[in-house]
């Protein structure tokens, strides 16, 4: 059969620039929205781009299946998956990057320790401390400070160890699911995969009500200086690649229970999804280790 | 996979070919090319004399924020992204990209993303106007509310450039033609894999700092406010982590671009293939830990100044085995000077200069002197302009026979080349002068005493905007027909693209050659 052995190049395609149009109207919603404006433009963008995405990944799947992608052209998906997760790990890094550089450089610098610790002359009376209650701003105009520090964080050792076991759970239910779909037991895949999924759903809802207490009890927010700052960014984008990532897994449970797809042999869409799911456990570690462990 | 273009524009729209994408690539960057151009001939017109005459300083602002802007994202690298989509799979014996959906997505995000950016200028409060490196807190506290829509183009492009990149990594690593290993690939091929790599790297970077500075413009975080226990150095050293790979994401295409061309011209194979991949691996590395060599003025401890000097000059080192290498290519051979070559030739020469210049900047101490004078000026357009922008215009001259099947015209390629190569030196070789004696960059007036080097500068620039249309006018000349081009083109060129013929037919290498 010739399209086993040459690798197929798709007939032209109106998803690309219906794609565009759809991330196009995303993005210039979003600055429009933010701007003040209205959101709508923003949510017809979503939609489009959702709905693009829908078609897009549909088209991939029946082409999978009517024989067309060779094991050669299988592995350009594999690549683009893997150096799609590299990108989002040098995301993350910004991100750790610059608490690490707060940490180390910034604060003991405002604090008056170190090679440029004059920078304390224009906060004088500010001590560098971690979690940082008093921000510069509060330690020079006390009561007129605009940025206040939280009045207490997050304890490391209730919820956050409880979405740390719960989500390093989840990466090992989804290696038993893939070793079970390895071996065709259909059902078997079916349940850890599902279990996976309530693990991840169960951990958003436990970081929803971590957040819920920061903000109602603890005066923890993103506006709290730099330590909210940190914690809700890096927390934060954390928890949206874990929303979508349970969205993923979830289209493959569906993917699996409703349409039968996946063979023990020709899985890759399920297995992207959880290489995703463990890149999510990964930097859930990190942020474990040095949001809230080192953070406290 | 017999299928042919569709008529019309919808060929456009909707394709799927590495060679219709290329050719837009193309087509936009140049558009580009002479919007940020314009923009800089609106810069050179004020600064023809001392005092306001033309523009507010205002719109300058805007001016040299904007031009940057264009000149780095929407000219240079779609341009070598054009190039990689044309060039790479003919070159590697693949059928098309990887990816060729995907392809097509990554470039049509990129005229929706400027028009974005573009349409700033005409916002409330004007575009942006802070530089094209937006430093906290001009951009944050201090920007025009236009700074939004900055922000969301930037992350589109940013989308794109991944998807481009995952695409090229995808293309070598998995589409070689049998026998094509990695130690036989054409260098243009090998320094657009590390490219690639960059970019993958460090545009994540890029949208994490302009989500920070959303971040802080809108919902009051403090990334980058002291009160708040941040800090706007830390602005710097997250933008200069993704802006230094940058810099070598628009310049290790253009070796590859040049180590093809001047093998064809001197008639010898290149000197020391093996340790031109080494050195584009060194640069690459480097690049990551040279970043905060753009900030000795902002308060570095000494430990900090000293490593980021040497590790800077430690570059020197990788580059200067490439241009051994050029030369000792050309050394002895039987050289011709068709208008690729001429451009390649000066690439070489042009952009020892502005590696020179670099040199110079890298020392910490003396940095102090030049930081932020037209002397930095005169250095990046040394190594973007001949270096980039010529390497890029040899590589279109050398392929356009490839693409067309026609041949350019000779006599007006080197017109081209001349007036070009004349123009940019008056430009930019004066900048050394003005900015060593103490001229600042992005200021729309100056001291009496920069006046005659700032006016030849003028005149310059415009004689270099003129030869683009030189530029122009050629390739669309040879678009239309011309002289026929043989498979070969040159004399005995390396390299599979040149075994099939020309133009090249539209679906290339459907059942993959044979490499030696």
């Amino acid at each position: 059969m010739a399209s086993e052995s040459s690798y197929y190049v798709p007939e032209q395609s109106r998803l690309p620039i219906f794609a565009t149009i759809g991330l196009f109207l995303t993005a210039f919603g979003a600055a429009n929205w933010i701007n003040g404006g209205s959101a709508y433009i923003f949510f017809a963008g979503a939609l489009a781009m959702a709905t693009v995405l829908w078609f897009w990944f549909a088209q991939v799947i029946r082409e999978n299946m009517a024989g067309l992608n060779s094991e050669q052209l299988k592995r350009s998906y594999v690549w683009g998956m893997g150096w799609f997760i590299f990108s989002e790990v040098m995301f993350f890094a910004a991100f750790f990057g610059a608490l690490y550089y707060i940490r180390n450089f910034a604060l003991p610098w405002l604090g008056g320790e170190g090679d440029r610790g004059t920078s304390n002359m224009l906060w004088q009376g500010f001590e560098n401390t971690w979690p940082l209650y008093v921000t510069p701003d509060a330690a020079v105009h006390g009561d007129a400070a605009k940025i206040l520090g939280p009045k207490e964080i997050i304890d490391p050792w209730h919820l956050p160890l409880l979405n740390t076991v719960i989500l390093l759970s989840s990466s090992v239910t989804v290696h038993f699911a893939h070793v079970f779909l390895k071996q065709g037991k259909r059902s078997a895949f079916n349940l850890w995969l599902a279990l996976t999924v309530a693990l991840g759903a169960l951990f958003l809802f436990f970081q929803a009500e971590e957040y819920y207490e920061a903000y109602k009890h603890l005066g923890l927010t993103l506006e709290s200086g730099i330590y909210g700052t940190t914690f809700f960014m890096l927390t934060g984008f954390h928890g949206a690649h874990v929303t979508l990532g349970t969205i993923m897994l979830l289209i493959m449970l569906l993917r699996s229970v409703i349409a039968h797809h996946f063979t023990p042999d020709d899985h890759f869409g399920f297995e992207a999804a959880s290489w995703y799911w463990h890149f999510v456990d990964v930097v859930w570690v990190g942020l474990f280790i040095f949001v809230y462990v080192l953070g406290a | 996979m017999a299928h042919g273009p569709q008529p019309g524009f919808k060929r456009w729209l909707y394709t799927t070919n590495h060679k219709d994408i290329g050719s837009m690539y193309l087509w936009f960057s140049f558009a580009m090319f002479l919007l940020g151009g314009c923009m800089a001939l609106v810069i050179r017109a004020e600064l023809f004399e001392p005092g306001l005459q033309i523009v507010q300083p205002e719109f300058f602002n805007q001016m040299t924020t904007m031009h940057g802007l264009i000149m780095v994202f929407g000219a240079v690298m779609p341009a070598f992204v054009g190039l990689a989509n044309w060039m790479i799979p003919m070159m590697i014996g693949a059928p098309d990209m990887a990816l060729p959906r995907m392809n097509n997505w990554s470039f049509w995000i990129l005229p929706f993303a400027f028009a974005m950016l573009a349409s700033t200028l005409f916002m409330e409060g004007g575009a942006p106007n802070f530089g094209w490196t937006f430093y906290a807190p001009l951009s944050t506290e201090y920007a025009p509310p236009s700074v939004t829509f900055f922000i969301f183009s930037i992350h589109i492009m940013g989308a794109s450039s991944i998807m481009g990149s995952i695409n090229i990594i995808a293309t070598i690593l998995n589409m070689r033609a049998p026998g094509m290993t990695l130690m036989k690939m054409p260098l243009f091929v090998w320094t657009w894999l590390i490219t690639a790599y960059l970019l993958i790297a460090v545009m994540p970077v890029l949208a994490g700092v302009v989500t920070m500075m959303l971040m802080d413009i809108h919902f009051g975080t403090s990334f980058f406010s002291a009160a708040g226990g941040g800090d706007p150095v830390l602005f710097q050293h997250v933008f200069w982590f993704f802006g230094h790979p940058e810099v070598y994401i628009m310049i290790l295409p253009a070796f590859g671009i040049v180590s093809a061309i001047i093998p064809t011209f001197a008639r010898k194979p290149l000197f020391g293939y093996s340790s031109m991949v080494y050195a584009t691996a060194s640069i690459a590395f480097l690049s990551f830990i040279v970043w905060a060599h753009h900030m000795f003025t902002v308060g570095m401890p000494i430990a900090g100044e000293l490593f980021f000097m040497y590790a800077t000059m430690l570059i020197a080192v990788p580059t200067g085995v490439k241009v051994f290498n050029w030369v000792t290519t050309m050394f002895r051979g039987s050289m011709t000077f068709e208008t690729p070559m001429l451009f390649a030739v000066a690439f070489v020469i042009l952009f020892t200069i502005g590696g020179f210049s670099g040199l110079m900047l890298a020392i910490a101490p003396a940095d102090f002197q030049y930081h932020d004078t037209y002397f930095v000026v005169a250095h990046f357009h040394y190594v973007l302009v001949p270096g980039a922008i010529f390497s890029i215009t040899a590589g279109v001259y050398y392929w356009l026979p490839k693409w067309t099947g026609n041949m350019y015209n000779e006599t007006m390629g080197k017109v081209h080349f001349w007036l070009a190569f004349v123009g940019l030196n008056v430009t930019f070789f004066p900048m050394h002068f003005v900015g060593l004696a103490g001229m600042p960059r992005r200021i729309p007036d100056y001291a009496l005493q920069f006046a005659d080097f700032n006016q030849i500068a003028s005149m310059g620039a415009f004689l270099f905007g003129a030869a683009q249309l030189v530029f122009l006018f050629n390739v669309i000349r040879t678009v239309q027909g011309g002289k026929k081009a043989t498979a070969e083109v040159w004399d005995n060129p390396e390299g599979l693209e040149w075994t099939v013929p020309s133009p090249a037919p539209y679906h290339t290498f459907s059942t993959p050659p044979a490499v030696r």
